[in-house]
């Protein structure tokens, strides 16, 4: 065991793990933004209005974020229009890709989290909205959605621990994120159970930081739905 | 039932300890290679292993009359499978270092070419802490040219580490690296002179520093097995001189490479 290369290379660790916060922040973000619209008409009663954003949920659940991101990255990157175009500017950088893979991606799974909550609305908290006299819109703005968000919180969770241990992909197009620090330190000084475990690690505090995080919110906004404790 | 326990489980242990037994000798070597370099090594469409590494590797084997497996590892785990046993030798084109004397025994070297760098052509980069400064290079993670790049430049330019020199070509098609830096003879080959890399061209000096660039490609082979070193070297003496590596050679160069 040689852990004095990973202390040595702690800086590099620490600024991976800035990358990779970075990455996952900024993409569940963007993922929650896309989610919400994207939930709310996949729980349309209307079939026309649900097929698209289906599909889109489909699609993207359908196939590992892996595909997602090398379509992206590498596949894009194939075609001289594309290279030639303005989207090229943010393409270009495997950043860029590795974020817009994760937003899509998570988008979709939190969609699917969203829809499911939306339909499982008791019918009763509906009907009194409804003979109150408001409006469709409202119902959803007043009742159905600040509803949502409470209960989809626990599952909500899992889909945000899901994304940090997604984000390791990016390590794998060039980014030096977590993964990719320990990939450099295991690969510069072939220590791979050192610089592995080290990554674990640190995969590990923060998860525990969102579990952490996750409980307050649930204390908060979903207390009244627990099991009743003695 | 505790009879048969007991008799499965000194049958496994026997034959655990009898492989163990026979790793002295050396009727039967595992290779590890790489299998992504061109036209060192690569994966033919049909699975098959091509190129000058894998004939290297199965004259010496020839030589040493010893038969051979020839096993494909990414080069990132490439020396961690090697300690870890999964085959007895690397022959994948790997430089002789320092950084790599202290976990594993090297043969002679079997063949030695500069390090160049690459740029698309016309775009009349300079090769200086000046000129490279907001430039990015390409290069394979933890190679010589990895090392080479981040102690001589890493200040002024970015540097995009790949796991095979395959990437590497694809991202610098694409325009995302400005620059390459590879082995001179693996990315005239395996880039230059093929369609994707049409494009580019060599750019700057030949690079073959010994602190950086090592004292040329040899055979990596675990410190406990000097017996194999001495085998290799004498095989590798023995193809230099019946002509077999020059005929090897021939093929995929116009100049001896050893």
């Amino acid at each position: 065991m040689d852990f004095e290369v990973i202390i040595n290379n702690l800086p590099l660790y620490l600024e991976g793990l800035w990358i990779t916060l970075q990455l996952v922040v900024v993409s569940l973000v963007c993922g929650l933004f896309i989610a919400i619209p994207l939930g709310m008409l996949s729980a349309h009663r209307n079939y026309w209005i649900q097929f698209l954003p289906r599909l889109f949920i489909y699609c993207f659940r359908g196939t590992p974020l892996l595909v997602q991101m090398f379509l992206i990255y590498h596949g894009l990157g194939q075609f001289e229009a594309v290279r030639e175009s303005l989207a090229w500017i943010i393409l270009k950088e495997a950043y860029w890709c590795a974020l817009i893979a994760f937003s899509l991606n998570t988008a979709a799974y939190t969609a699917e989290i969203i829809r499911g909550t939306i339909r499982q609305t008791p019918a009763g908290e509906i009907e009194v909205a409804r003979s109150m006299g408001m409006s469709p819109l409202t119902q959803q703005r007043r009742i159905v959605l600040p509803s949502t968000f409470r209960r989809a919180l626990p599952a909500y969770g899992n889909e945000v621990i899901f994304m940090l241990h997604g984000s390791a992909l990016a390590g794998i197009i060039t980014i030096v994120d977590l993964f990719g620090a320990a990939k450099i330190v295991n690969s510069r000084y072939f220590v791979p159970f050192e610089s592995f475990i080290t990554a674990g690690f640190f995969y590990l505090c923060v998860t525990f930081l969102i579990v952490g995080l996750f409980r307050l919110a649930e204390n908060r906004w979903h207390a009244h739905l627990r099991p009743r404790q003695s | 039932m505790k009879k048969l326990v007991t008799a499965l489980v000194s049958f496994a242990l026997l034959a655990l300890f009898s492989t163990a037994a026979t790793a002295g000798n050396w009727d039967k070597i595992r290779i590890g290679v790489e299998g992504a370099y061109p036209p060192f090594s690569w994966v033919e469409a049909d699975g098959e292993l091509k190129g000058f590494d894998i004939e290297i590797a199965n004259a010496l084997c020839n030589q040493m009359g010893a038969e051979c497996v020839l096993v494909t590892q990414d080069w990132d785990g490439i020396i961690p499978a090697l300690l870890a046993k999964k085959y007895d030798a690397i022959v994948a084109s790997m430089s002789i270092t320092e950084e790599r004397k202290k976990k594993v025994a090297f043969s002679d070297k079997y063949y030695n070419t500069p390090a160049r760098f690459a740029q698309k052509k016309g775009a009349g980069i300079s090769i200086s802490k000046e000129g490279l400064s907001g430039k990015s290079v390409g290069v394979q993670r933890a190679t010589i040219h990895d090392n080479f790049i981040t102690a001589e430049f890493g200040d002024s330019v970015t540097i995009k580490r790949y796991a095979t020199q395959d990437e590497a070509y694809l991202d610098a098609v694409a325009g995302r690296v400005d620059l390459l830096l590879a082995d001179s003879i693996a990315m005239d080959d395996g880039f230059l002179k093929t369609d994707n890399g049409a494009g580019w061209e060599f750019v700057g000096p030949s690079y073959s520093d010994p602190k950086y660039f090592g004292d040329g490609a040899g055979v990596a082979i675990r410190k406990g097995d000097q017996d194999l070193v001495d085998l290799f070297n004498k095989a590798i003496t023995a193809i230099r001189a019946d002509g077999t590596y020059q005929k090897i050679n021939a093929k995929y160069f116009k100049f001896d490479i050893y």
